[in-house]
């Protein structure tokens, strides 16, 4: 997992680095200052998800099942919740401010960049779910906390990405 | 096998046996049980910590010169090039790097030569520990399978052959930032020509802001000489992908990206046609868009200027050619001075006749080449971007002699 | 179960039906099948990229040839290089990675078998993808056609207003999966040496070509990712109408260079390193001494591995950067010239005082030393940035590249192959054919990949499908492509040495060389659990210890 984190970092800084580039260079369309609203509610919302997963994991190795099931599901709720957060705002900017991935240098960076991560979110979301079946279905135990930790670090890292993506959009950039 | 050594390496060789002592026996060093230097090892593996000395084989040694193929070719190889290299004299017909014309090109080739040095006394000597090790520590079946003193390294050698690399490579950049600064942070003196180069796909727009000119593919430039310097400075841009303009003898290449101008600059010290093409992959006739450099001597490059600021010339027997020029798409993308047309797609034909090719260089401005492009411009450069617009035989007889006014 | 059928030991039962064989290939996860499944692929894609060669040197044989058109040759040199590169150096290496690495740590396999399964036929895949383009249909000037933008695929070009239809996509598409699958394999590796060495095997006890693979997996990590990044981009750019590189709405076509080379430089590192591992190996061996400086060749690999993410923008001299930029980057890669100069002489040390055995591996290792010097020199000529905007962009630099590649990545890996033949079928391949295929590949070779450094330096640039007579451009091309055809016998003549061999070549036992790795400790082909029992190691040279044990090497390190 830390490898896969360093080569997914690398593509997340690619990415932050064509953004960072770019600011400033549209040559048409709205900017950055027009239109974003900092998304501060949803980003607390993730970075607890971040919190709550280690609740989680250190519940499943003291091996209280009922308390790992809660957190590990408020994490996905939580996580669900960013989501949501995500898509208003794009509804938000591409219904009221005509902005989109094809609108202007800004439009392209923006979506790809947030839109990566939120792929990573949702793939993230889906692994939770999956773990969160077995977890109801009351198969993962003590045994499985070595995994658990696994896909716990892939959600920090996620949330570690938020915190840069969310400083290079919506404080820099501004 | 008996050898002949007749090239360099072996006679160095056989002077290096000849004072080793060609016939002494193998003489092992090793350390024994008190850790101590001394000679002849039990005939068992021979073994020396490593601590910096130095092993001493001294063999008996016959050299059969395996590696010879290899010298051989590194000889005819190296030969050759010597040959090919030969710049050729004032012709310009040449692309050499190392003929050049210009200072930009000449501090490369003077940077190049010193590189080239450096880097061929590094062949020398590396090429000589190579093949050295391999005929002298060769497998003989004299040796009876013993293995060899078992070397770990040296920390002492190491330092070495990592300390004289750094300083060369010290040396090396030192030499080559110079050249870097003094080619790219030239000013641009005042009494210096402008050009602005746009590449295209598949061909060259020369426009000269401060004289009112717009030409193609043919460059002309007055010669410059060491004292009175009358540079050329080109600011290259792009109208579509990346291309590189490359004349060898005048100057190092520099690329033409859209959305992203450079600058280069050479003075070219003997008059001529300089040769070159676009160096940087623009798609499907990369390979036919040439340049063709003419380095004029004052007048005649005044002259020239002279020429090509005047309107296209009106002749009036070429009016029904005219006629069909204009009437069909021509225009939309061809501009010819003086008159309606002045599209931008395609290279300006006001002077067409003064150019000595066509289509980048693709062919020569002869008559029937010219009636072949228009026609059907596959034919000469396929994948061009000039459509057959499928004239019939009159209209293009007309549209070739209205071309053949535009001297 | 056995790994291989075909050499049947005593005692085997009937041969299995050939369908279960082939779905015992299909599933398998063991490493050393994988291995093997990588190799046989990229030997597959060599023939191709091979025959994609030669229809480019027959075209440049003489000026204004019409051999193909230029659509076709342009496709060619695309397809050639892009083969080459992605499935063919990559999978022949990471096939050399997978067989090797857990024998030489003494592992039971990789630590992620299936993701190991997975990678291989992610890799696989993507050169299907890449030569399905061959079919994917007709269009504008042959778009919808293999991809014809050279392997960079530079800005704008790659962009759909001049790549219309779908054979950039192809590549585009091709080269992101098998980058996957290369992440893949490179996790996989770093973690199988990180948690399955065994016992004794300390970091620093571990074979050369052991360390190697982790620092080039490690770079692989940090390489292949930003073009799984930038081929998104493009992908954005070619169907959502992004702007990444569309310099009409003010992007930029150097972004695209950038993040290209930030791959495309650490990648031929990501080549080269691994084929510094084969020559640890086999040069120790052959000279019958251990490697001459193993910490400092660590040590040296290692900054490889850092100091070559530091160079990529010197394939970018002549874009116009400015003085201090272009200064930079001369001094990055006249820097990463040294550890690499260490390198070699640290493996002449080995030979040095050695007893060297000229048998066809170590034939094929002089012949890496020889041609790598002479590449890693014209690299430094190179670095010069000056001369740089004179040799870049012509045949010089494809000299100085296939003279890495072939000269050098290709030479290891013969060497390789000639070594581990044994190993993985239990035969050797023939001495005599292989010195047939080493001469006739070394003439061939250096007729075309020396000679081919002079054009260059007389103005002739790349990626040009015909040349203009009287530039002396003609003689030298056809001098390159004789060359390039007695290569092409050389490479038959190594196919005919695995297929024949592999029937009726002498037996090999465990340990062909008298070499000192755990692999050789194994037979010949290894059983599927690898090591009967868990081996433990005290010294760099643990069969080395066991044949000597009056003088180990653990006495000494």
């Amino acid at each position: 997992m830390a490898c896969l984190i360093i080569a997914e970092s690398a593509i997340f800084t690619i990415f932050v680095v064509a953004y960072l580039f770019y600011l400033g260079k549209s040559t048409t369309g709205p900017k950055p200052s027009e239109v974003l609203e900092t998304p501060i509610f949803y980003t607390i919302c993730l970075l607890s998800s971040s919190l709550t997963i280690h609740l989680a994991a250190k519940c499943l190795v003291r091996g209280i099942g009922f308390a790992f099931l809660g957190f590990w599901l408020l994490t996905i709720a939580l996580g669900g919740l960013f989501l949501y957060g995500t898509a208003m705002e794009w509804h938000r900017l591409i219904y009221e401010h005509g902005l989109t991935i094809s609108t202007n240098l800004f439009g392209t960076t923006y979506y790809s960049l947030v839109g990566l991560h939120a792929f990573h979110v949702t793939a993230g979301l889906i692994m939770l779910a999956i773990v969160a079946v077995f977890g109801l279905a009351g198969r993962v135990g003590i045994k499985q906390s070595g995994r658990i930790e696994v896909l716990s670090m892939y959600w920090h890292f996620v949330d570690a990405v938020w915190v840069v993506v969310f400083t290079v959009v919506y404080v820099l950039g501004r | 096998m008996g050898s002949t050594l007749t090239n360099p390496f072996g006679t160095a060789l056989a002077l290096f046996r000849s004072k080793l002592g060609g016939n002494s026996r193998a003489v092992f060093w090793c350390l024994n049980h008190d850790k101590k230097l001394v000679e002849g090892c039990p005939p068992s593996q021979k073994r020396l910590k490593s601590n910096g000395k130095r092993q001493m084989l001294a063999r008996r040694t016959k050299s059969t010169l395996r590696g010879g193929w290899r010298i051989a070719l590194l000889w005819f190889a190296s030969a050759s090039a010597l040959w090919a290299l030969k710049p050729d004299s004032a012709s310009g017909r040449g692309t050499n790097i190392f003929s050049p014309a210009s200072t930009p090109a000449k501090s490369i080739s003077d940077l190049s030569a010193f590189v080239l040095v450096i880097t061929g006394i590094i062949f020398l000597v590396v090429f000589a520990l190579l093949f050295y090790s391999v005929v002298r520590f060769r497998a003989r079946a004299s040796d009876g399978g013993r293995e060899p003193a078992q070397v770990y390294g040296s920390m002492q050698i190491e330092l070495a052959w990592t300390i004289i690399p750094i300083l060369i490579v010290v040396v090396l950049f030192l030499a080559t930032a110079r050249v870097i600064h003094a080619i790219q942070d030239a000013p641009e003196p005042p009494g210096a020509l402008d050009v602005i180069v746009i590449g295209h796909q598949y061909w060259w727009e020369f426009r000269y802001p401060k004289l009112g000119i717009v030409t193609a593919n043919e460059l002309h430039i007055p010669v410059s000489d060491l004292d009175h310097s009358t540079p050329t400075f080109l600011r290259l841009l792009s109208a579509d992908t990346d291309h590189s303009f490359w004349v060898p003898e005048l100057a190092g290449k520099t690329d033409l990206i859209p959305n992203h101008p450079n600058r280069m600059w050479m003075d070219p010290q003997r008059e001529g046609v300089f040769l070159g093409q676009c160096a940087q992959y623009c798609g499907t006739q990369h390979a036919k868009m040439l340049l063709r450099v003419s380095v004029d001597r004052a007048e005649d490059f005044s002259a020239w200027v002279r020429a090509q600021q005047k309107p296209a010339v009106e002749d009036p027997s070429a009016i029904a050619g005219r006629r069909v020029f204009e009437q069909n798409a021509c225009m939309n993308c061809h501009a010819v001075g003086g008159t309606p047309a002045d599209g931008r797609f395609g290279p300006d034909l006001t002077h067409l006749m003064s150019r000595a090719t066509i289509a980048a260089g693709a062919a020569e401005n002869t008559h029937d080449n010219l009636r072949l492009w228009i026609q059907n411009p596959s034919a000469i450069k396929p994948g061009s971007l000039m459509p057959a617009m499928k004239l019939s035989d009159a209209d293009l007889d007309g549209v070739v002699s209205y071309m053949e006014t535009l001297r | 179960m056995s790994s291989n059928v075909i050499t049947a030991s005593v005692g085997q039962t009937e041969a299995r039906p050939w369908v279960d064989e082939l779905h015992q290939w299909l599933t398998t996860v063991d490493h050393k099948r994988l291995g093997i499944l990588y190799i046989l692929s990229a030997l597959l894609f060599l023939m191709i990229g091979g025959v994609e060669a030669l229809i480019i040197r027959i075209q440049l044989m003489h000026s204004h040839n019409n051999f193909v058109s230029p659509e076709v040759f342009n496709r060619m040199f695309t397809m050639h290089g892009t083969t080459m590169i992605f499935f063919v150096a990559m999978p022949v290496l990471f096939g050399f990675a997978n067989y090797l690495v857990p024998l030489m740590i003494g592992a039971r396999d990789m630590a992620f078998p299936r993701l190991n399964a997975f990678s291989f036929w992610l890799s696989f895949l993507g050169g299907l993808l890449l030569y399905f383009s061959f079919l994917g249909g007709s269009g504008l000037y042959g778009a919808g056609n293999a991809p014809d933008v050279g392997w960079w695929s530079y800005a704008p070009l790659g962009a759909r207003a001049f790549s219309p239809g779908h054979s950039s996509d192809y590549w585009t598409l091709a080269l992101l999966v098998s980058g996957f699958g290369s992440i893949g394999t490179a996790i996989n590796i770093i973690a199988t040496i990180l948690c399955l060495r065994c016992p004794g095997m300390k970091i620093n006890r571990m074979p050369l070509l052991v360390w190697m693979n982790l620092v080039m997996a490690g770079m692989v990590l940090l390489a292949i990712t930003p073009l799984s990044a930038a081929q998104i981009m493009l992908l954005i750019d070619r169907y959502l109408g992004g702007h990444f590189f569309d310099t009409q709405a003010g992007g930029s076509a150097v972004l695209w260079m950038h993040f290209f080379w930030i791959f495309g430089h650490p990648e031929v590192y990501v080549l080269i390193i691994p084929c510094f591992a084969f020559m640890s190996e086999i040069i120790p061996v052959f000279s019958r001494k251990p490697i001459f400086g193993y910490p400092v060749m660590v040590a040296a690999t290692v900054c490889i591995g850092f100091v070559s993410m530091s160079v990529w923008a010197h394939h970018m001299f002549t874009i116009g950067m400015n003085s201090y930029a272009n200064s930079f980057f001369t001094l990055t890669t006249m820097a990463v010239g040294v550890p690499t100069g260490i390198k070699i002489f640290n493996w002449i040390g080995t030979m040095w005082g050695g007893r060297i055995q000229l048998k066809t591996p170590m034939l094929f290792s002089i012949g890496f030393l020889f041609q790598f010097l002479i590449a890693g020199l014209t690299g430094i000529m190179m670095a010069a940035s000056p001369f740089d905007w004179q040799l870049s962009l012509s045949y010089f630099v494809v000299a100085h590249f296939h003279y890495v590649i072939v000269g050098g990545i290709l030479f290891a890996l013969f060497a390789a192959f000639y070594y581990w033949y044994p190993k993985m079928t239990g035969r050797m391949l023939s001495e005599r054919l292989g010195k047939w295929h080493f001469w006739l590949f070394l003439i061939g070779f250096h007729l075309t990949f020396d000679v081919m450094h002079i054009p260059g330096i007389l103005g002739m640039p790349r990626r040009i499908y015909t040349y203009e007579p009287g530039r002396g451009w003609d003689t030298l091309n056809f001098i390159i492509s004789i060359g390039a055809f007695i290569q092409a016998l050389a490479i038959l003549v190594f196919v005919a040495n695995l297929v024949i061999s592999y029937f009726k070549g002498a037996r090999a036992g465990n340990d062909p060389w008298d070499a000192w790795t755990l692999e050789w400790s194994i037979s010949s082909p290894p059983p599927a659990y690898n090591f009967a029992t868990v081996p433990a190691v005290a010294s760099r040279r643990p069969l080395w210890d066991l044949k000597h044990p009056e003088d180990p090497d653990s006495r000494y390190e």
